[in-house]
């Protein structure tokens, strides 16, 4: 299996998890069950570390929590995306597409000239979040 | 890493998962909570692919990831959580909060009870400036009962224990009031008396903390630790309120009102009265969240105490002065003695009992064989003289107290030393220092009781 470097994850974690929410409400759990089917199981996050980042996003007002009791009786914390947090998801993006567009951009200049010779240099890139 | 072995249950296994979880200080319970819906929806997912409940929870703690990387991750994302506050009411739900909430409700309705009892008295008559003596003896009365109180509705104490205690009060309150003292506390054991029977009842108000756990090294150990802490925040209320009375006067002085009526017969005993249980019900509810102050002041203050003691020796045999035998030169041993026991039972009750011996403890065998040998010059001055003076309550009693922390000391020092040269166990010297606890009230009791008669209420 492909492994995504820490700091790219850390990195990416932001937009990942805001376009997620984005798209609906959501906890933790279905958060990472999420970013596997979205990455095909090639972005493994250990499942603790994304609490923090819920937590850090949620200090900064991105997102806002509330604990929902769930049909099986236990209380499950939700998180929703807030005004802000959109706007912070679309600021991200315009960054991401443009660090993906210089990337496009080397790798065809060097597919020019050099072969691709690892699979994982022809995985797919993130779509812009 | 709770290790889940076979024949646990899941339940069990995820109670040692969350309370492993807990001892971390920068993941509150809120985020365990959080952390176990992820754990539980993990393994039962798990399970429904086919895998057992144990494996499934291994699994999904593996997944979960290392504990010491998530609580740094929660530590630089929650970095207010490392100055561990104190929250009041615990921010978590369910069953620790409502409790906590009782208990601050407690406390404070005693608090409140405590203020009120105090004033009691003047409602027959009996003025705080008119009656002094009647206050000064009783004072310990109007508080302490309702501090034990409210230990003895915390611990869920037994009918028995609770009988014993009240049989003690009642006790204090004859032997405080039955004898023909003079009221004015003019007379030796009158004042004497004063001061004597908080010492007694403190015992009393340490078996009801302790709880069940009076018998034990442990539970008396945290009692010195209580009191220990009781005191610093007592002192830090005492402070804040004399901030507060000084704006008060200055403020309402502006506007041509006086205060200082309302302050000596209202805010000052009401105030003092009721600081005594909010300081406990503190100490109790943010004991596990701040760092002990008494063992700090007491590793800073040593060193200075030591280095003064025996230069205070050097000086002695240098000059060959003789210690002035003037009135008050035993108390002031004793309170000596009393300070550098003090020091030694702080830094006892923060030591783990299981690292070797350092410097440190070096400078306390110093400061205690210092302070003794201090003492002991003392007492050599006075046994000298002692027939020229007679033999006063006052002066019996200094005496009986300086023998008493004498023979506390001179034990500790051989115990610490024998722990120093590896012949004996930190825990020696523990058991001593909580052993030796009702001596203390037992001779405040006599002091208390026989020595108002044997002197002719002088």
């Amino acid at each position: 299996m492909m492994e995504i470097g820490k700091d790219l994850i850390a990195a990416s974690s932001t937009p990942i998890v805001l376009a997620i929410l984005a798209e609906e409400d959501s906890y933790g759990y279905a958060i990472l069950q999420r970013v596997r089917e979205l990455s095909g199981g090639r972005m493994e996050w250990t499942d603790g570390m994304l609490y923090p980042v819920l937590h850090r996003l949620e200090r900064l007002g991105h997102v806002e929590a509330r604990w929902v009791v769930a049909e099986s009786g236990r209380r499950r914390k939700y998180y929703r995306i807030t005004s802000q947090g959109r706007s912070q998801l679309a600021e991200e993006r315009r960054q991401w597409q443009a660090v993906d567009a210089t990337l496009r951009g080397i790798w065809q200049a060097l597919s020019v000239s050099v072969p691709v010779g690892h699979p994982a240099l022809a995985a797919p890139r993130p779509e812009g979040a | 890493m709770p290790d889940p072995g076979h024949g646990v249950s899941l339940e069990e296994q995820i109670d040692r998962w969350r309370s492993y979880l807990r001892r971390r200080q920068a993941i509150h319970s809120v985020d365990v909570a959080e952390l176990e819906d992820h754990l539980r929806e993990q393994v039962a997912v798990l399970v429904d692919a086919g895998l057992a409940t144990d494996e499934a929870f291994l699994v999904a703690v593996k997944r979960m990831g290392d504990l010491d990387a998530l609580s740094r991750e929660f530590a630089s994302e929650h970095s207010e959580r490392l100055w561990k506050q104190l929250v009041v009411v615990p921010s978590n739900s369910g069953d620790p909060r409502a409790r906590a909430r009782t208990e601050a409700v407690v406390a404070f309705c005693l608090a409140v009870a405590a203020a009120v009892v105090i004033k009691v008295p003047a409602l027959f008559g009996i003025q705080l400036d008119g009656d002094a003596g009647f206050y000064a003896r009783n004072l310990s009365l109007f508080v302490l009962p309702l501090l034990t109180g409210y230990f003895v509705w915390n611990r869920r104490l037994g009918t028995g224990t609770i009988l014993w205690l009240a049989v003690a009060f009642v006790a204090a309150g004859v032997f405080a009031n039955v004898y023909p003292f003079g009221g004015d506390l003019d007379g030796y054991t009158e004042a004497l008396t004063a001061l004597h029977l908080p010492i007694a009842l403190w015992l009393v108000v340490g078996i009801a903390y302790a709880g069940g756990r009076w018998r034990q090294v442990a539970g008396r150990m945290d009692f010195i630790r209580f009191s220990g802490e009781l005191f610093i925040y007592y002192v830090l209320i005492a402070l804040g309120g004399g901030v507060l009375t000084a704006f008060m006067a200055m403020i309402f002085r502006s506007i041509g009102i006086d205060v200082e009526p309302f302050f000596e017969s209202w805010l000052l005993p009401c105030g003092a009265a009721g600081a005594v249980v909010v300081a406990s019900w503190l100490v109790e509810a943010k004991q596990s969240v701040i760092e002990n102050m008494a063992p700090v002041l007491t590793r800073l203050f040593t060193p200075l105490f030591a280095a003064v003691l025996v230069t205070f020796l050097g000086t002695l045999l240098w000059t060959g002065r003789g210690v002035g035998i003037e009135r008050n030169v035993l108390i002031a041993f004793d309170l000596l003695l009393v300070l550098v026991l003090g020091l030694l039972l702080y830094s006892v009750s923060a030591r783990d009992p299981q690292s070797p011996p350092g410097a440190f403890d070096v400078v306390q065998v110093v400061l205690v064989v210092s302070a003794l040998l201090a003492d002991a010059v003392a007492l050599w001055a006075i046994a000298a003289r002692i027939t020229e003076f007679g033999f006063s309550p006052n002066r019996v009693a200094a005496l009986g107290e300086n023998v008493i922390l004498l023979v506390n000391l001179a034990w500790s020092a051989v115990l610490y030393v024998r722990f120093l040269r590896g012949r004996g166990s930190f825990t020696g010297l523990e058991r001593w220092q909580t052993a030796y606890l009702p001596v203390y009230a037992a001779w405040a009791a006599i002091v208390v009781i026989v020595f108002p008669p044997v002197f002719g209420y002088v």
